[in-house]
């Protein structure tokens, strides 16, 4: 009887949880149950959401990706540069971005692959790297149209409306003007991500090489692939963000996505909590981003004040860590 | 009469519905070497674990020196003197470190040893630990880069360093040569003569016969059987763990028909001896040889993993020079490596997955997983191989090691290759598993040729046509598997001679 209700506890707690909390705000927040908030908090998970995607595919092959908030800020400086001083058009900006996040996952993986760097370690000197790049050809300033580029030069460029639309638009959905784009974009990149994972045979193999890597090399898949593309998964989703961040503030704001990296990673952490996994999965993740962002939401509503949030976030993943690991921990220690 | 040093009565422990232990009793008495034998999933390494206070019993008395013992973890029951050495030998070593430090571990570890190292102390007193063992090692040698059989010999030296009451030994001799483990015997002897109750664990024969004072057998999470009137019966206490009687395997000697694999004068190492080696359709090949005969490096060349030093490697006549892994599973070559723990199984998957791991193209359509279909394919297999589970997505740590085993083999048979290896097939594997393993293995041999590398002749009588022997990488004779002339196979394994006569007895 206690094991049962254990295995149900580890199952179903946090989503339990999940809905506690929503009924709890529901009823002691007015206006939390609206479908604009709602809306609102998927719109405040979508970016570190897409975020934590990538980085649950690194988690998948044992691996950890710590430069993902430095390629999105990267990401977001980048395609400020190429439309505001570059003047070049949203799709080549956009290009710009996907190919950077894509290379940065590749020198990645090599680091680790080729190179026998610890993932943390190499992840953790291209975040360095890639922090200190991005203030370089500006000197450390944020980009905006109309900045002085010296010598009485100003920057004539500006966002393009076809770049703003990809962070700003709102599809109607029962309501006008209802689903912004950058929750389009996160649940179709969660469903990408879930099936790649969960249902195909990369994905399979993937979990193998991250449970035992050498024994997944002698049933012959071609682990250093499989850990190089995990990281430039992980990288092409970073820019991503970086790309949507852009398209909401409009402008290069070099301070902005200071909260990605710890955000996005627990999220993922939290992920490995839900329905009992205890491994890294998608569906997890994105339940993890949808958690701390309702929890958020609802805190703010109530007007707890800002700087309780991340102590709350904090405490939410301590705990959903323990769920993980001690929890199941217990349940699968049995055995012979 | 005897001290008893450790009694247990009506133990019991369940995990979840399954009642693993249901009521043990048994005794341990000093200066007593106990072996005890049992079946796949006959819950001895449950036994060992709630002994050494990795689990805790949910019923029953435990007795130490005639005081309650109840362990609170593994190191409470170290410092009450029950010591335990586990099958996986880098539980009990610290790879990184090297052999003095190792050595002197669990002195380190004692509360009130100083905060300093006494580096000279240390290693003087490690010298003497070595030299009590008989472990002739450089004191200053990293473990991680010496050989299996000088890891487990310090892992046993560093639970001596404890001066135990009651030593368990789990599989000791499981990756030992003979010489090594004659080595171990001997350091048995010594302290069974210091009056430590021993308990030894182990499926193999040779083993037994050679410590044994009286053997306890399991079945079931029960003890079925106690012999302790000497003469040892053997032949009931097998009787007793499998609970039907030992039969002897009949192997009706395949000549094989077309060669597949054909080795044309190839080197193992730029300065090895050159040799041939034609395995043949339908055929099943043992190669036996000693720890570092070579054997495990010709597995690999064959399978990709090491580079080829000379010579030229044919399959049906082509040339086969694999690049990796990957090309060699492309040609038809199939191995399940030795190990299982670290090399085959993957801890987080499920017995269907554990199996369909290599093929997982052939259960997908456009990269989507068909997991009906791999899932019925995988209690095909089960089936075949006689997998004890409750069903196929059964967590693979779930299966006693004997399970785990047929699982791994099964994964390599599900699909018809040209060239199957396997290597150390039977490693940790009881006698009711490695009968059922090596027969499928014999009724499915049609089509390919079988090379199977082991140390144990015991398990090449059982399997092969074709006994090939293996020293210095290289072969030094040839035997048919029919009234075959055990002398002979003896000594071409060379200089070991006295260590294998029990073996072959």
């Amino acid at each position: 009887m206690n094991d049962r209700i254990l295995d149900f506890a580890i199952k179903y707690g946090f989503l339990i949880l999940l809905v506690g909390l929503v009924i709890y705000f529901s009823l002691s927040a007015p206006g939390f149950s609206s479908p604009r908030s709602a809306v609102f908090v998927l719109q405040s998970v979508a970016i570190t959401g897409i975020l934590a995607l990538g980085v649950t595919c690194t988690l998948v092959v044992d691996g950890f990706d710590l430069s993902i908030g430095a390629v999105a800020t990267s990401a977001l400086m980048l395609s400020a540069y190429s439309m505001v001083i570059l003047e070049q058009p949203a799709f080549v900006a956009v290009l710009l971005c996907l190919l950077i996040g894509a290379f940065v996952g590749l020198i990645n993986g090599l680091l680790i692959v080729k190179f026998r760097v610890p993932d943390l370690l190499a992840t953790l000197g291209m975040m360095f790297l890639l922090i200190g790049l991005q203030r370089i050809p500006t000197q450390g300033n944020s980009i905006a149209t109309g900045m002085s580029l010296g010598n009485g030069v100003v920057a004539e460029g500006t966002f393009s409306q076809a770049f703003l639309w990809i962070g700003r638009h709102r599809f109607d959905f029962f309501v006008e003007r209802l689903v912004p784009m950058p929750v389009v974009i996160f649940l179709v990149i969660a469903v990408l991500i879930w099936l790649f994972l969960g249902f195909t045979r990369h994905g399979r193999l993937m979990y193998a090489i991250g449970s035992n890597e050498r024994a997944a090399g002698l049933v012959g898949a071609p682990v250093n692939t499989y850990k190089v593309v995990a990281y430039m998964i992980s990288g092409v989703t970073a820019s991503i963000g970086g790309i949507l961040l852009a398209a909401r503030l409009g402008r290069g704001d070099i301070a902005s996505g200071n909260n990605l990296l710890l955000d996005s990673v627990a999220a993922a952490l939290i992920g490995f909590a839900v329905l009992g996994a205890a491994r890294p999965n998608a569906f997890g993740t994105a339940i993890g981003a949808l958690f701390v962002g309702i929890l958020l939401q609802g805190m703010t509503m109530m007007n707890a004040p800002y700087y309780t949030q991340d102590f709350v976030k904090g405490a939410v993943l301590v705990a959903a860590l323990v769920f993980t690991f001690y929890l199941s921990s217990r349940r699968t220690g049995a055995g012979h | 009469m005897p001290e008893k040093a450790l009694e247990i009565r009506g133990l019991l422990k369940a995990f979840g519905r399954n009642q693993v232990l249901k009521g043990i009793d048994l005794s341990l008495e000093s200066g007593t070497v106990t072996v005890l034998m049992g079946a796949n999933g006959a819950g001895k390494s449950t036994l060992v674990k709630v002994i050494c206070g990795h689990h805790r019993a949910d019923g029953g008395d435990l007795m130490l020196a005639g005081r309650p013992f109840s362990p609170a973890d593994a190191s409470d029951a170290i410092s009450k003197g029950v010591v335990t050495v586990h099958q996986s030998i880098d539980d009990g070593v610290i790879p990184e470190l090297d052999v003095a430090n190792n050595l002197m571990l669990d002195r380190l570890v004692e509360t009130g040893s100083g905060f300093f190292v006494h580096e000279g102390k240390l290693r003087k007193e490690a010298q003497k630990v070595a030299a009590s063992m008989g472990i002739d090692v450089d004191l200053k040698a990293r473990v991680a880069d010496l050989s299996v059989a000088d890891r487990q010999m310090i892992a046993i030296a560093r639970a001596m360093a404890r001066a135990p009451k009651v030593l368990i030994l789990d599989e000791p001799t499981s990756s030992l040569s003979a010489a090594e483990a004659n080595r171990l015997f001997a350091l048995i002897d010594r302290l069974r003569d210091q009056g430590v109750a021993i308990l030894y664990i182990s499926h193999r024969l040779s083993d037994i016969r050679r410590v044994a004072d009286r053997i306890l057998c399991m079945r079931d999470g029960s003890i079925s059987g106690v012999f302790e009137t000497q003469p040892l019966d053997y032949e009931a206490a097998v009787t007793a763990m499998l609970g039907h009687r030992m039969t002897e395997v009949d192997i009706s000697v395949e000549k094989g028909g077309a060669p597949v694999l054909e080795l044309d004068g190839i080197r193992l190492s730029t300065d090895g001896n050159r040799f041939d080696l034609s395995a043949r359709d339908g055929e099943v090949i043992a190669l036996v040889g000693l720890l570092g005969s070579g054997k495990s490096r010709l597995a690999e060349t064959i399978y990709g993993m090491a580079r080829l030093e000379g010579g030229e490697m044919r399959i049906d006549g082509k040339p086969f020079r694999p690049a990796s892994v990957h090309d060699a599973i492309a040609h038809g070559v199939f191995m399940s490596p030795k190990d299982r723990g670290s090399n085959a199984v993957i801890p987080a998957f499920d017995i269907a997955n554990n199996m369909t791991l290599p093929f997982l193209s052939r259960f997908s359509a456009g990269s989507f997983l068909q997991s009906r279909r791999l899932r019925s394919r995988s209690r095909e297999m089960n089936e075949r191989l006689g997998v004890v589970c409750q069903s196929e997505t059964d967590g693979i740590g779930t299966l006693s090691g004997g399970n785990q085993q047929k699982v791994m083999i099964a994964r390599w048979l599900m699909e018809p290759c040209r060239v199957l290896l396997l290597d150390e097939p039977f490693q940790g594997v009881d006698i009711g598993a490695r009968r059922d393993i090596g027969r499928q293995i014999r009724a499915s041999a049609r089509g390919r040729a079988t090379l199977v590398f082991m140390t144990e002749i015991d398990e090449a009588l059982e399997i092969a046509d074709r006994i090939v022997v293996m020293t210095e990488g290289t072969i030094a004779g040839e035997h048919i598997n029919e009234n075959i002339d055990l002398a002979a196979l003896v000594s071409d394994i060379s200089g070991t001679e006295a260590g294998l006569a029990g073996h072959s007895a």
